[in-house]
């Protein structure tokens, strides 16, 4: 039983982490440029499709990984130039209709590109297997891996924000911007390497998510929806925030999705118990956000805007 | 002037919308009646949200929740009249007397529920909130496993009934939507006319001082959302039974975003924008590729959005007054 | 005033393309099928099955000209069903072909049977069609669903499982299938789980496998589903643990070659494999490599099939379909052709009745292939044939 239950435990953050290397781009681009952008399920997908194309012509995990990242900020690059930095000015509903449409193009471009047959990619045989953590529990070792990847991303950002120059301005910017722009900093340099930073963490998902599960056009989507629950329940602009909130979300759907139709199973038979489950457990972390947003507006761990 | 110019065009699109049957019927198209039925109901749900979006400044991201209120109204009462089974022990119906009004019933009601939570909020949290209303609610259709589940459920006895009528057959239902879509804009129209408008108006444009003026700004875009979601509900129930199939995907967030799509690609906060939005987004939908594939051009008719996509973005950058303001030449 | 003679010229443009549609001679068949997502290779390469057919005969099925109109249903049954309102009402569609999944059947079905059209199914076969509900111009080519999996439950028995853990997508096939398996497997049922469709992470069952310690494992998850599990299933450890029994669709030679050597070894059971010997199949494979360079899954060859029966039934009344619909009936029901199967013949519900065999996955030449290890049962009708009124 302890076999299940630390295994469902870590399967939950494992999902957190993955929505925590989405998130947290997220939250930086939302804090700092007050820009939604809903296309940032797609820089997953592209950093997916980068490493599985670049592993089928490289025959190499690493190789690929490598490779893939300075494709990710090149697309990120370039999208923040054309279009999201003639978004900053705007209002919301024009961000999300603008970032919609991006996604539009995005997906059918990349359906152009790669057609709609899924693509598969293989965990690197270095990763690949199982481990045992302190005799208590058998994982594989790849998912492992994710965790630990997310976790020094996190301990990376932290590094960044809390203790560099860059940091500051990013902590600065995010609550208040004026007087950062007054500093005489570069802001629009500032944007687009935040952008492109943010655009990264959520490719590099992409790229460690490739080997788990197949690489096909709208797997961003889906995801990003869950991400914006993280940062809202996180608080928007918060790195803390959006870990707490991936964790939190990535355990709660995970350990609902496990056990609940068990329960509901007693009552009801395997279908029934199975749909409905699944209905509650994908609700409840919706339910989440609206209690948290309803009982605390800015969410969990709001940055505190001084304007 | 621009009320003359207005109405004389509404009067047209009335007239020729009045005379499509007999035309598609004279060249021998009847099958372009169901796509024009498609495209009124669609314009229903557009202008509701125009009230919101245009008009209030509200960007409500999950209206299309109220799509599915009432498209489930209708379609699990078919069900229960098509199994003869009881719902909470209330026996079915097919009767279009009953599972319309219980559509604008329940879609209120759901709208004054989540009205009341999500208005406490502003702003992107707004947008955030309606975003997850709509896929929770979404989440209760695909776990209705009665009803379909993920898969959604046919009407299988045919659309609802109407004394007097046979809403099975094309032309009639047309009819039936097309009225049910005048009596909506008509109704609009007035509203945004009258001094409810005003205040829609006022606090679109500036919230601050609205509670010196005396409006109670909450309770009026608690009306406001409510009137919305009615439309919506509307535009949900006939849906269902234009299709007659109803299934989660009409509740699912992108249906949100095409409809906003749809209002600013019309002109947001002109009630007649909407309605041209969603002639050109369907139209698009259902003839771009036909017409590129007659032209040879076959990678890109299949890829349409691909060219559709920027086009948005430079509309949303560039020319916001959407098709309304590139006709009456104004900006709204 | 500018706007209405748009709005004329649109609709005039609009109105002869639909025109134009009503016009051509050849027998128009839809094929509406899946073509995207995980599950897109099963759909096209039904396609291309039934196409081969056509080539093979120059534009031609039993001597009468024909016009395949192929969509992708996106596995949507609100994308089906509006491609075959499509295909009914503007294009002169006369028969209706192509549905993968059985959540898209339900709908389409009803639609082309209403319409007084024939509905010939080359994959999905749900068992409301088989019993109940039959309808006189409904004919399923491939299976009815339950069957592939009674097979699977035939094979674990006779391998001796006594216990057996069994997952399956929540919607019809699913259902259909976990209780085919259920109905021949003599052993207990330890956990019976259904996942959603389209599911690619695993991890949450696979946990629940490795904590239950079943005998075996039973699941039928085709396509991309498939190759996601047993993936993680191998990463997981568990094929050591515990052996997969599997049937056709989970075995798929896409799947075994996307997920690769860990596949070596499983057994599953299918109604036609590549090395069933006989002189149709032969030909089939033969001109399937030919014409696309690649070998051909089970559906290829139920899609080849199912083209060589219409040809069967329009050679039989001179290509008459709608206005011959008892004459194309009765051919259809006599199944005159050379299945790639084998023995082939229609049950009173317009189901087949056929062989199943039982196979394990080899490597050939590089290649991670299925073989034929023995007849599991001959001449297997489905079990809602008595149900059906016909």
């Amino acid at each position: 039983m302890a076999q299940l239950y630390f295994e469902q435990l870590l399967n939950g953050i494992q999902l957190g982490m993955f929505l925590f290397l989405v998130s947290s781009g997220l939250t930086l681009i939302f804090g700092f440029m007050n820009v939604i952008n809903l296309a940032h399920g797609s820089l997953f997908m592209i950093g997916a499709y980068a490493i599985a194309f670049l592993h089928g012509v490289t025959n190499s995990f690493l190789l690929a990984l490598i490779l893939s990242l300075p494709v990710v900020a090149i697309f990120a690059w370039v999208i923040e130039v054309v279009i999201i930095s003639r978004l900053y000015t705007r209002d919301h509903l024009d961000q999300v209709l603008a970032t919609f449409a991006l996604i539009l193009f995005i997906n059918e471009g990349t359906t152009m590109l790669f057609g709609r047959t899924p693509m598969f990619l293989d965990v690197p045989p270095l990763l690949s297997g199982m481990i045992s953590i302190f005799g208590v529990v058998s994982y594989p070792l790849y998912r492992i891996a994710i965790i630990v990847a997310g976790l020094a991303v996190a301990f990376v950002l932290w590094i960044i924000i809390a203790k560099t120059r860059l940091g500051m301005l990013i902590r600065a910017g995010t609550t208040n911007r004026e007087t950062v722009e007054q500093l005489g900093v570069n802001i629009n340099q500032l944007n687009t390497i935040i952008f492109v930073a943010g655009a990264m963490f959520a490719g590099f998902a992409g790229m460690l998510a490739g080997p788990l599960t197949s690489v096909e056009v709208g797997m961003g989507e889906n995801l990003l929806i869950l991400c914006f629950v993280c940062i809202v329940i996180g608080g928007i602009g918060s790195i803390r925030g959006a870990l707490l909130g991936a964790i939190t979300v990535g355990v709660v759907d995970t350990m609902g999705r496990a056990f609940v139709p068990d329960l509901l199973g007693k009552f009801l038979e395997p279908t029934a118990a199975s749909g409905i489950s699944a209905g509650l457990s994908s609700m409840s972390i919706y339910l989440l956000m609206v209690v948290v947003l309803v009982v605390k507006p800015t969410g969990l761990f709001p940055v505190v805007k001084s304007h | 002037m621009r009320y003359t110019q207005h109405t004389r065009f509404l009067i047209v699109c009335l007239v020729i919308l009045i005379l499509l049957p007999w035309f598609f019927q004279t060249i021998e198209s009847s099958y372009l009646v169901s796509t024009f039925t498609r495209l009124v109901i669609f314009a229903i749900a557009a202008v509701s949200l125009d009230l919101l979006i245009g008009y209030t400044g509200l960007v409500s991201f999950g209206h299309a929740a109220f799509l599915g209120v009432g498209a489930y109204t209708v379609g699990i009462l078919s069900f229960h009249a098509y199994e003869e089974t009881t719902f909470l022990g209330l026996p079915g119906t097919l009767s279009g007397l009953v599972s319309i009004p219980l559509a604008i019933v329940l879609s209120a009601l759901v709208a004054l529920i989540i009205g009341a939570l999500s208005l406490r909020t502003k702003g992107v949290y707004f947008i955030m909130i309606t975003l997850s209303f709509g896929q929770m609610l979404f989440f209760l259709f695909v776990s209705l496993e009665q009803y379909g589940g993920d898969d959604g459920m046919m009407m299988f006895d045919g659309r609802n009934t109407l004394p007097g009528f046979n809403l099975n057959d094309r032309v009639e239902f047309y009819y039936f939507c097309l009225t049910w879509f005048v009596l909506f804009f008509w109704f609009s129209t007035r509203l945004v006319r009258s001094k409810f408008g005003r205040t829609l108006a006022a606090i679109r444009q500036n919230e601050d001082r609205l509670s010196s003026i005396g409006i109670n700004e909450y309770w009026a875009k608690l009306q406001i959302f409510v009137i919305a979601g009615i439309g919506a509900g509307l535009a949900g129930a006939l849906s269902a039974n234009h299709t007659e199939f109803i299934s989660p995907d009409i509740t699912h967030w992108t249906r949100s975003g095409d409809l906003m799509i749809v209002v600013i690609l019309g002109g947001m906060g002109t009630l007649i924008g909407p309605v041209l939005g969603t002639f050109l987004f369907l139209l698009l939908e259902e003839f771009l590729p036909l017409i590129l594939h007659s032209l040879g051009l076959n990678l890109l008719s299949e890829h349409w959005r691909f060219v559709f996509g920027p086009i948005l973005i430079l509309m949303v950058l560039y020319a916001k007054f959407g098709l309304y303001g590139l006709i009456f030449r104004q900006r709204s | 005033m500018k706007l209405n003679i748009f709005r004329l010229i649109v609709g005039l443009t609009l109105s002869a393309i639909g025109a134009g549609a009503v016009l051509a001679e050849d027998l128009k068949i839809g094929l509406i099928t899946t073509l995207s997502g995980g599950g897109g290779y099963l759909g096209a390469d039904v396609r291309d099955g039934f196409l081969l057919a056509i080539k093979e005969e120059g534009g031609k099925l039993g001597g009468k000209a024909v016009e395949v109109l192929v969509e992708d249903d996106g596995r949507k049954p609100e994308t089906g069903r509006a491609i075959a309102e499509r295909f009914l009402e503007r294009d002169g569609v006369e028969i209706m072909t192509g549905i993968i999944f059985s959540n898209i059947s339900p709908v389409v079905a009803p639609l082309t049977l209403r319409a007084g059209r024939f509905y010939v199914t080359p994959n999905s076969a749900p068992s409301q069609f088989a019993g109940k509900k039959c309808h006189e111009n409904y004919f399923a080519v491939a299976w009815q669903n339950d069957t592939l999996h009674e097979s699977a439950g035939l094979n674990a028995t006779s391998q001796g499982y006594k216990n057996a853990y069994i997952l399956a997508p929540n919607y019809q096939a699913g259902k259909d299938s976990l209780a085919g398996f259920k109905r021949y497997f003599d052993g207990e049922i330890v956990g019976e789980v259904y996942t959603k469709l389209g599911q690619t992470d695993y991890a949450a069952e696979i946990a629940k496998i490795r904590a239950a310690k079943p005998e075996m494992v039973f699941h039928f998850l085709p396509g991309g589903m498939g190759i996601n599990f047993a993936k993680q299933y191998d990463q997981a450890g568990m094929n050591d643990e515990v052996p997969l029994v599997l049937a056709a669709p989970s075995a798929d030679i896409k799947i075994l070659k996307a997920v690769g050597a860990s596949m070596v070894g499983i057994s599953n059971s299918s109604h036609w494999n590549h090395d069933l010997d006989n002189a149709a199949n032969k030909a089939f494979i033969a001109g399937f490599e030919a014409a696309y360079d690649r070998s051909p899954t089970v559906y290829a060859s139920q899609g080849y099939d199912t083209a060589k029966l219409i040809a069967s039934a329009l050679s039989a009344t001179g290509g008459k379909v709608t206005e011959d619909m008892d004459g194309f009936r009765a051919a259809m029901k006599a199944a005159d052709f050379d299945s790639v199967r084998g023995p082939f013949k229609f049950n009173n519900n317009h189901h087949p009745i056929q062989n199943w065999y039982s196979r394990v996955v080899v490597e050939r030449d590089g290649q991670f292939v299925n073989k034929i290890t023995g007849t599991i049962v001959e001449n297997h009708g489905d079990a809602y044939a008595s149900q059906c009124s016909m």
